[in-house]
């Protein structure tokens, strides 16, 4: 691609013009102009230029619990802005690697807190775009030779200037199947991973310890994710927290004793198996909600107030097959 | 006569001037991106200007949202087939317009001869002219010594 001078065109200088505006388009897109950027000097107005600050505090409004995760999120939104200041003197920064490992149980919030991180890297300019592709195994992984390494790239297109999140991540690498296609798609991800660094931020998600195995089984993936994040199941009261969020969420309200019963019910449920956190919480009080969709339904003649349609009573609550039972 | 001055094939937008470094490219991809219009890349060793449809190097790619993801793929194409004539082309999928909105080439091989003018005489002394490209007399895949 030697570009010959064949023409000369007046106002053409030798070196185009146009890395210096690619640049500037990524800069601002970013809500970073340079001339700004290259004035300010504090942490304080790298973050108020980039809004990260309120991103931070939605993500602690916003999602209950999780403070090992808070606590590392910040820490890594930290070396970012960090890295920023040292860019405005001229102190050579390696790329921060940012593809990170989500782990924990079904329901404590993997997704939600990826889509936070998207937000955060694309307010510090870290993603161009930051959009969220999520993809599960069934994206990347074709079913015949020759199907995986189109698949796995079509996806990997789509995710460029944003964040490719991997749920269930494990289930790419199938060691009972030797001739498996998922290796295929692993080895095209980490080629990326590595060499387009800029352009694109990868996160997995998945279950603890089926994630170790997979690490143990692919350690060239493990040694280029720099971040490993465990997310932590909730407690008790941090689920009645979320709980309370939901039911708010859908306009609907705990009647007398309601509350407390649900509480007796987190109890009862924590205890068996397969609990999956928010997400149990939220199928329980779609159950609730329709207990008490069947319990107006059957009073024909009543006239029903919004307070009636609006409110989930103890009665609700308890007919559940967990209280019977005992 | 001069029928080649500048040795080079002249198709599509940006074809008289220099060509593109990666990120002129990135540029328009990101621009025809922002109208929504789907990149596709096509490469042909016979760039005939009758040759409206050249071969296609993978689908269109529809949703993408940054151009990072089409230069790789460009760049794939041009690992493939270094010495053949590569272009980009942007659809636009507007409902009643369906259409290539831009197109442009992006790689061409070193050495581009061009072409010849064919003459045929037919119905006595009436002429018929044609253009015939010098490198399509080899068999496809070497032309223009790859």
């Amino acid at each position: 691609m030697a570009a010959p001078s064949l023409y000369n065109l007046p106002g053409v200088t030798a070196v185009p013009a146009a890395p210096s505006l690619a640049g500037d388009a990524v800069q601002s897109a970013a809500g970073l102009a340079p001339e700004a950027s290259a004035a300010s000097v504090t942490v304080g107005q790298v973050l108020a230029q980039s809004q990260v600050e309120a991103v931070l505090d939605e993500l602690d409004r916003d999602l209950v619990g999780l403070a090992p995760v808070k606590a590392r999120i910040r820490d890594i939104a930290a070396l970012l802005v960090i890295a920023k200041l040292r860019e405005q003197f001229g102190l050579t920064v390696a790329k921060p690697s940012l593809h990170m490992c989500f782990s924990g149980n079904p329901g404590t919030g993997k997704t939600t807190v990826a889509l936070r991180m998207a937000q955060i890297l694309h307010r510090l300019g870290y993603v161009r775009k930051g959009h969220v592709v999520s993809v599960t195994r069934d994206d990347l992984v074709g079913q015949y030779i020759g199907h995986t390494a189109p698949k796995t790239k079509e996806v990997l297109k789509k995710a460029m200037g944003g964040v490719l999140f991997i749920d269930e991540a494990y289930y790419l690498y199938r060691p009972e199947n030797e001739r498996d296609y998922g290796q295929e798609a692993i080895e095209i991800l980490l080629q990326v991973m590595e060499n387009q660094r800029d352009d694109l931020v990868v996160i997995l998600a998945g279950y603890k310890n089926r994630m170790d195995t997979f690490f143990q089984s692919n350690p060239g993936m493990s040694s280029r994710i720099a971040h490993h994040l465990d997310f932590p199941d909730y407690s008790e009261g941090e689920l009645l927290q979320i709980t309370d969020r939901m039911i708010d969420d859908m306009h609907y309200r705990f009647g007398e004793g309601a509350r407390e019963a649900f509480a007796d019910y987190l109890k009862l449920r924590l205890a068996q198996p397969h609990f999956a956190n928010a997400r149990s919480v939220r199928n329980a009080l779609d159950r609730m909600r329709l207990r008490q969709a069947s319990r107006l339904f059957a009073d024909r003649d009543r006239v029903l107030t919004a307070d009636d349609l609006s409110t989930l009573t103890p009665a609700d609550i308890h007919a559940s097959r967990l209280f019977a039972t005992p | 006569m001069m029928s080649n001055a500048t040795g080079r094939i002249t198709q599509g937008q940006f074809s008289f001037l220099p060509d593109l470094t990666d990120d002129e490219i990135t540029l328009q991809i990101a621009y025809g991106l922002n109208k929504g219009y789907a990149w596709s890349i096509e490469y042909t060793d016979d760039p005939h200007p009758r040759n409206t449809y050249w071969e296609m190097y993978g689908m269109p790619m529809f949703d993408l949202a940054d151009p990072a993801g089409v230069l790789m793929e460009l760049n794939a194409c041009r690992k493939t087939f270094p010495q053949h004539y590569i272009r980009m082309m942007a659809f636009d999928s507007t409902r009643g317009v369906e259409t290539i909105a831009m197109s442009f080439i992006v790689n061409r091989p070193a050495n581009e001869p061009g072409f010849g003018l064919v003459r045929q005489e037919v119905n006595g002394r009436s002429m018929q002219y044609t253009v015939h490209s010098y490198a399509a007399d080899r068999p496809e895949g070497q032309r223009y010594g790859s």
